[in-house]
């Protein structure tokens, strides 16, 4: 546990300390904040942070692999995962470590964008219960989110590579409806029940995304369901197991 | 202290280490030469546990390396050869950092690192990021990382590659004074550090323990050529080449050109006999010389250098047992 937290530790450091987390931070505020107005500004638009959400739910397809890219691809390029692996630490220990930094600073990034639910406060009267399952939702997306991503990292020593192959992945979930529902029935009702965001007519103005298919949806109309939270947690679990498994199988060769 | 039995490592059909054996005291220091890809690095990352071995046995302290591997790890400092470091770190960062992974509580980091700064002669640089470090400060970084924790073993992996000459002295000083303290594995290949650090040197080439032995045993083992430095006051020197060619157990006999260039205003000649071992060779040269009426200046004889001897060993031709 102490192991844990010293990793973790010392990658928030080196996060706060790089441009990169707060150009992430930005670029992320700047997207979400594009698609929430989007959502809000029409006559009659409901006061609620669903534009917001489908904004994130989409752009941390590509953020959350490029927060985690540098976590093990940069160890590996530096060769300090040698050091790493030479002292007295467990896989788990370093791996669960980089994923709660990452899981850090993505929460940070959802702390800054409750000034959207402020705005609706101030000119509107929201309902505040989608609005909380909304950002558990999002936690949880974001938690296999970065998984996956730091999974892609473990493969190797290029942060572009890590970056590519992460979003490729997550992308491929998001999208898996489109080849799940030409194929048989029972593949499809397998692959369906796969689907990582919302079903994406996110570029549908009048939707926004989260309304059909995926284990997102419910989270953004305000209901928690055992299914798509079981959903979530087993992503974020397989695939921090595979990146252990990846620095243990160093151990084999 | 370290036991390494039998020892094989194939990165698939790649035979890296072959059937190695040796064993360790507490204190040993031992210096690992070969030429690049001898299998070096491969034993170094077997013993710290960073790869596991495809056959035999290494126990550590009494533990297993495969069973045991985070024990071990607890026992060992490392600086694989690449000098890893977080580039993006200042020194004092990085180092409590490395201390607090190899379980230092704070208050021992707090006490031990000074020490270690100022042995290492890092302390104008403590506040320093790590990636703005000259090469040899770099490398005495990764040297403090390794030390910071008191390891019992400290495996360092060609400690003075790439850094200027200056720096390559000091970091074999350095190293020096550690072996006191630590059981210490070197590897190199440069031979002159190793025969200057270490009391112990296992020669590997193409993942075999070709020698094993103290550096000046090594030498007198080995030897199958002397060399004797010879001055004489004389003029002549085809005259004395031939003569000296006479003797059976000469081997080669040739102008030191280098004392030559030196002793330029001297009538003398420098010359470097290559003689077979067995015979009493100095006495006879020391004969022929005086008799002949040349001045006899001086007769040296040099013992061979660990080159000499490496360039001996892992030639295809096998050594004398």
């Amino acid at each position: 546990m102490k192991n844990i937290f010293l990793i973790a530790n010392k990658e928030i450091k080196t996060y706060i300390a790089s441009p990169m987390a707060y150009i992430v931070a930005a670029s992320f505020l700047a997207v979400t904040g594009f698609f929430f107005v989007a959502s809000v500004s029409d006559a009659f638009a409901e006061a609620s942070i669903r534009g917001f959400l489908a904004g994130a739910v989409f752009f941390l397809i590509f953020l959350s692999p490029a927060i985690t890219m540098r976590l093990l691809s940069e160890e590996q390029k530096l060769g300090t995962l040698e050091l790493l692996l030479t002292s007295p630490l467990k896989e788990t220990e370093i791996v669960v470590g980089k994923f709660i930094a990452a899981f850090s600073i993505i929460l940070l990034m959802f702390l800054l964008t409750i000034f959207y639910t402020i705005i609706l406060l101030i000119y509107g009267v929201p309902d505040i219960g989608p609005i909380f399952t909304g950002y558990l939702g999002l936690i949880l997306y974001g938690a296999a989110t970065l998984s996956v991503g730091l999974f892609a990292s473990a493969l190797g020593p290029n942060q572009l590579v890590s970056l590519v192959v992460g979003s490729g992945i997550l992308t491929t979930l998001t999208f898996i409806d489109f080849i799940a529902n030409r194929l048989s029935p029972n593949v499809a009702k397998i692959l369906n029940h796969l689907q990582l965001g919302g079903s994406f007519s996110v570029f549908d103005q009048q939707s926004f995304g989260i309304s059909e298919g995926g284990h997102f949806a419910d989270f953004a109309r305000g209901i928690i369901s055992l299914g798509d939270i079981t959903y979530y947690f087993s992503i974020t679990l397989i695939f921090l197991m595979l990146t252990i498994l990846i620095l243990e199988s160093r151990r084999w060769r | 202290m370290i036991n390494v039995k039998n020892l094989s490592k194939y990165y698939g059909d790649y035979p890296a280490v072959i059937n190695i054996s040796f064993e360790l005291k507490k204190g040993d220091i031992v210096g690992l030469l070969g030429p690049n890809g001898a299998g070096k690095t491969t034993t170094m990352r077997v013993l710290t546990g960073f790869t596991p071995p495809t056959e035999g046995d290494v126990t550590i302290g009494g533990y297993d390396i495969i069973k045991d591997s985070l024990e071990i790890r607890k026992l060992i400092g490392y600086l694989p050869e690449s000098v890893p470091l977080y580039l993006d770190m200042e020194v004092t960062d990085y180092l409590e950092f490395m201390g607090k992974i190899r379980g230092m509580s704070n208050s021992q980091i707090k006490k031990r690192l000074p020490e270690v700064i100022d042995t290492i002669g890092l302390g104008e640089y403590r506040n320093v990021l790590v990636g703005k470090l000259s090469k040899g400060y770099r490398q005495r970084t990764g040297i403090a990382q390794a030390i910071l924790h008191e390891p019992k073993i400290l495996i360092l992996d060609e400690p003075t590659i790439g850094i200027d000459p200056v720096q390559v002295i000091e970091t074999r000083g350095l190293i020096k004074e550690l072996g006191g303290n630590h059981t210490l594995i070197l590897s190199s290949h440069i031979l002159p550090e190793v025969s200057m650090i270490c009391k112990r040197v296992l020669v590997i080439h193409e993942g075999k323990i070709v020698a094993d032995d103290k550096p000046s045993v090594l030498s007198e083992k080995l030897k199958t050529s002397e060399q004797i430095e010879l001055t004489i006051r004389s003029k002549n020197i085809t005259e004395i080449l031939k003569e000296l060619r006479n003797f059976n157990f000469i081997i080669d006999a040739r102008e030191n050109i280098v004392n030559q260039i030196t002793n330029k205003n001297d009538e003398t000649i420098n010359l470097i006999v290559e003689v077979k071992p067995e015979n009493n060779a100095q006495e006879i040269i020391a004969k022929s010389v005086i008799e002949k009426g040349w001045g006899l200046v001086r007769l040296n004889s040099v013992p061979m250098t660990l080159e000499e001897i490496f360039m001996q060993v892992t030639t295809d031709e096998k050594p004398k047992e």
